[in-house]
């Protein structure tokens, strides 16, 4: 019996671990932004303003889902689904403590780039289906943006995979008892950091939604809790990928004294505040500067690093 | 013939003894040209003599027939008036042609300076005088459904002179149909070797474009194969209300034109209303509006900055530029107590002088914002995105820029080193040390650098304003300014009758006319004034130079990218109150 509920347990945990974080970001990103903007955020609602995520998801809840007319109905349903269901779906692979997953898949690495992969169907179908000329601007430069950089997102993780000599995220983190990854993969790391704030569609990658240029971009048309699940969605992306990063290259819950959980979380925090402090800082490069980038510049540093990787494991058998 | 006729022999000699001259009270040669002559005569200035005309400068018209004092002048019911201005010679010379009522028609000159387009169109919008063989002539500031040419003397002014308004049916489908967009009316081909264009419709309300302009996009792909700007949307008759406002009361409109300059607005048109009314301002006063002037000017290039970094997609400078113009402000508020209107200039002077500790406050800033502006190099242009996104984007030549009225640090990141403060200095600049940046290739990134120059150039300008403050009195002893010296008016009658009228009435100033152009925020902006010998204007003319860099933009966006468009507007550095007035 007890062994029945154990996994629905980790899903419960999961799901609300995430969820949770996901709304809380919403305050912390605005937070982290207003102090390094000189500025002081939302600080009204509750104590340091933590009130705010309540009042902004009520907000959301409570505004009226419009559809526009002119809309492709189901298409423009579904997209936001999308974006939360994937997201959501590729925590199942990620452990966050020593046997803590939902599912311990011996291919979780590549469960997790496909899952993310088909997270930029709902950019583009909720880009398509508004009948919007921003929206499907918007929808065309995701599919873009996504293309050039899916190919070397994989392929930077590949180093890791060699090393660790596993696609299971349990055994590559297990393997870097000695040394974290980000030592030897240096170069992939930084590769698959750039890619992975591509995949989430954040400044300096938001392309997509461009609001100088493209208003909202792929969501121009969105409103009340369709728009929310974009923007949970993206904030699920966000973690997804810092604890991905954590997991592959910082060495996931490894760490003296403080239990697994705890360093797992610590280490993920800190990417997730690198990701808001790119936002802060960083211009937006033109949708075919990036493209030219990924393809010219990205994809050969990945398979340089592909190639050298292999070559020096293959040296040291 | 009479006090103030310019006589320039040359000119005259180049356009014959046909063209009459005019006596003005500035400068500048003026000439009657007839109508069938002018489209020569300018072709003649511009390219056959010797250091030609090579901008037009401004071109508008004055309904004349409510005019009492035209000494000298020959008859006219509307008369349109042509500005050139040479860079050769740093003169600007004035033609005028005089149209019957009957007969509102001359020749186009859009085939000698293709920047009179958008100005005969608002001619044409403003006075219903018609250039034949003008390539679109449209309405370009009124709704195209508006009937009736506002700037005409029977034009009501206001809305309470037009009878209750009223929306029936068949005129509310009218102006909604007139709302449908037909890319023929705008000059743009729906399709090209049978492949259809995108036309996408930036604005009115959009948060690249800084307020409310629409441009319309003929897009191949996401490549802009013309970007047709439509403006008007931001007009308020800023000229019409001169007519109406007195001398005095005009002040606080001027601030608003140009929003982010501040009393740098004032200071345009009082130059020009004291040269019409002969007055001298004390070396105080001079120094006092340089000083306020150019912390206007760094306002608004902070204000520029700030939203240019954020177009590119940057976020945070805005925030920190906007605090930075929070302490500024915070100063004009001590000094004038507004802030983005201060209204705080006076004919003749200012309206107070400077309050106790205003020193202090100065050298804080100047001490300040240094410092943060190496910051913002390190953070906005030292960036590679940023060089990325704006080095070779939108870049014109010299001559291009000239063609098309371009001013300021526009033409001067082009790589002109002509700056109106130096070539034809007016307050006290003459006596002030200050560089003119330049750039080389006019491209975004170097009118960014310009800008940036600039503040560090006005803080230059301020500190020794701050230092070298003369004393004695800031307002002119003159019979004229106002508000009129108060201190003797309770000792005689007639300093207390003078007193009560320059209060009540506004101060007569004579008649004649004049046009002082100063070195704006943005480029060069001129007030050109009418004095019928009233309390009010005749005619209010203002050139802005937000209007010609607007005409400019479809020329430097083809064949560029949408995100490249967004970076050529916040580049251009204008304000939609200074293109509309």
């Amino acid at each position: 019996m007890m062994s029945n509920l154990y996994p629905l347990l980790i899903i419960a945990v999961v799901l609300f671990v995430v969820l949770n974080l996901a709304a809380g970001l919403i305050w912390v990103e605005r937070r982290l932004l207003a102090l390094w903007q000189d500025r002081y955020g939302p600080n009204r609602v509750g104590p340091f303003g933590l009130g705010q995520i309540a009042a902004d998801s009520i907000k959301l809840f409570l505004k009226e889902d419009w559809i526009p007319p002119f809309a492709d109905n189901p298409v423009f349903v579904l997209a936001p689904a999308i974006v939360v269901a994937t997201a959501l779906i590729s925590f199942a692979v990620v452990p966050f403590a020593p046997g803590f997953v939902v599912a311990d898949l011996n291919i979780g690495v590549l469960f997790l780039l496909a899952m993310s992969s088909l997270g930029v169907y709902s950019v583009v179908l909720a880009g398509w289906s508004s009948n919007n000329k921003y929206s499907l601007l918007g929808g065309i430069r995701a599919a873009a943006q996504m293309m050039s950089y899916e190919v070397f997102m994989g392929l930077s993780l590949l180093g890791v995979v060699i090393l660790a000599g596993s696609f299971r995220f349990a055994d590559i983190v297990e393997a870097q008892r000695g040394m974290w990854f980000v030592i030897p993969q240096c170069l992939g790391f930084v590769l698959f950091l750039i890619a992975g704030v591509a995949e989430t569609r954040r400044l300096p990658f938001d392309l997509a939604e461009a609001e100088s240029e493209l208003i909202a971009g792929f969501h121009s048309e969105y409103s009340g809790m369709k728009f929310g699940m974009f923007f949970v969605g993206e904030y699920i992306g966000v973690i997804l990928i810092s604890a991905t990063i954590s997991l592959l290259f910082f060495g996931g819950w490894l760490g003296p004294v403080l239990p697994p959980a705890l360093w797992f979380a610590a280490k993920t925090m800190f990417f997730i505040c690198l990701f808001i402090l790119f936002r802060a800082a960083l211009p937006r490069p033109r949708f075919d500067q990036l493209m030219s980038w990924g393809w010219k510049v990205m994809l050969p540093l990945t398979l340089v690093n592909l190639l050298v990787t292999g070559a020096v494991v293959l040296a040291r058998r | 013939m009479t006090r103030g006729l310019v006589l320039d022999q040359e000119l005259q000699n180049e356009l014959g003894v046909t063209a009459a001259p005019q006596a003005v009270r500035d400068d500048i040669p003026t000439f009657w040209v007839s109508k069938s002559d002018i489209h020569e005569a300018i072709h003649l200035l511009r390219s056959s003599i010797p250091a030609p005309y090579t901008m037009m400068y401004d071109l508008t018209a004055v309904d004349e027939r409510g005019r009492t004092h035209r000494d000298g002048q020959p008859p006219s019911d509307f008369t349109v008036v042509y500005h050139l201005y040479s860079f050769e010679r740093n003169a600007y010379v004035r033609l005028k042609v005089a149209l019957n009522e009957t007969q509102l028609s001359l020749p186009t000159i859009t085939d000698i300076f293709p920047s009179a387009n958008w100005y005969e169109r608002e001619v044409w919008d403003m006075f219903g005088i018609v250039f034949d063989q003008h390539p679109h002539l449209a309405r370009i500031l009124m709704p195209r459904t508006w009937s009736g040419h506002p700037l005409r003397k029977d034009h009501p002014a206001r809305a309470t002179e037009m009878g209750p308004f009223q929306l029936p049916d068949e005129k509310q489908d009218a102006e909604q149909n007139a709302l449908q967009f037909r890319p023929e009316e705008w000059g743009m081909k729906q399709e090209h070797d049978g492949l259809d264009f995108l036309f996408l419709n930036i604005g009115p309300q959009h948060p690249g474009t800084h307020g409310v302009l629409r441009i319309a996009l003929q897009l191949d792909g996401e490549v802009i194969v013309d970007a047709v700007p439509d403006i008007g949307f931001h007009h308020r008759g800023a000229e019409k209300m001169g007519e109406r406002q007195t001398w005095h009361t005009y002040i606080p409109y001027t601030d608003r034109v140009d929003y982010l300059g501040g009393v740098m607005n004032n200071l345009a048109y009082l130059t020009a209303v004291e040269r019409l009314a002969g007055i001298t301002v004390p070396p105080r006063g001079q120094m006092i509006r340089v000083m306020m002037a150019e912390l206007f000017r760094i306002n608004s290039h902070l204000v520029w900055y700030g939203t240019f970094a954020q177009d590119l997609g940057q976020m945070s400078p805005v925030f920190y530029l906007f605090n930075d113009r929070e302490r500024a402000l915070g100063i004009v508020e001590a000094i004038c107590g507004a802030r983005m209107h201060p209204n705080w200039f006076r004919i003749g002077g200012v309206a107070q002088d400077l309050p106790k500790g205003w020193d202090r406050l100065f050298r804080d800033f100047l001490q300040y914002l240094p410092a943060r502006l190496d910051e913002y190099d390190r953070t906005v242009m030292r960036n590679y995105l940023f060089k990325k996104r704006t080095k070779g984007v939108g870049g014109c030549t010299v001559k291009e820029a000239i063609e098309w009225g371009i001013t300021g640090p526009n033409l001067r990141a082009c790589g002109l080193e002509w700056d109106f403060r130096k070539k034809q200095p007016y307050a006290c600049y003459d006596q002030l040390e200050f560089d003119i940046p330049t750039g080389s290739t006019g491209d975004c990134y170097d009118r960014a650098i310009v800008h940036i120059e600039e503040i560090r150039q006005s803080l230059r300008i301020i500190q020794q304003c701050v230092d070298n403050m003369p004393g004695g009195p800031c307002n002119a002893e003159h019979p004229l300014t106002t508000p009129p010296p108060k201190a003797r008016t309770m000792h005689d009658i007639e300093t207390l009758i003078h007193h009560f009228l320059g209060v009540s009435w506004g101060p007569v100033i004579p008649a004649g006319e004049a046009m002082v152009p100063i070195e704006g925020t943005k480029g060069n902006n001129g007030y050109y004034l009418i004095s019928d010998g009233g309390t009010g204007s005749y005619r209010t003319r203002i050139r802005t130079p937000s209007f010609a860099h607007m005409q400019m933009l479809p020329l430097l966006c083809r064949g560029l990218l949408i995100p490249d468009l967004l970076a050529i507007l916040g580049s251009l550095d204008y304000v939609l109150a200074d293109i509309d007035r």
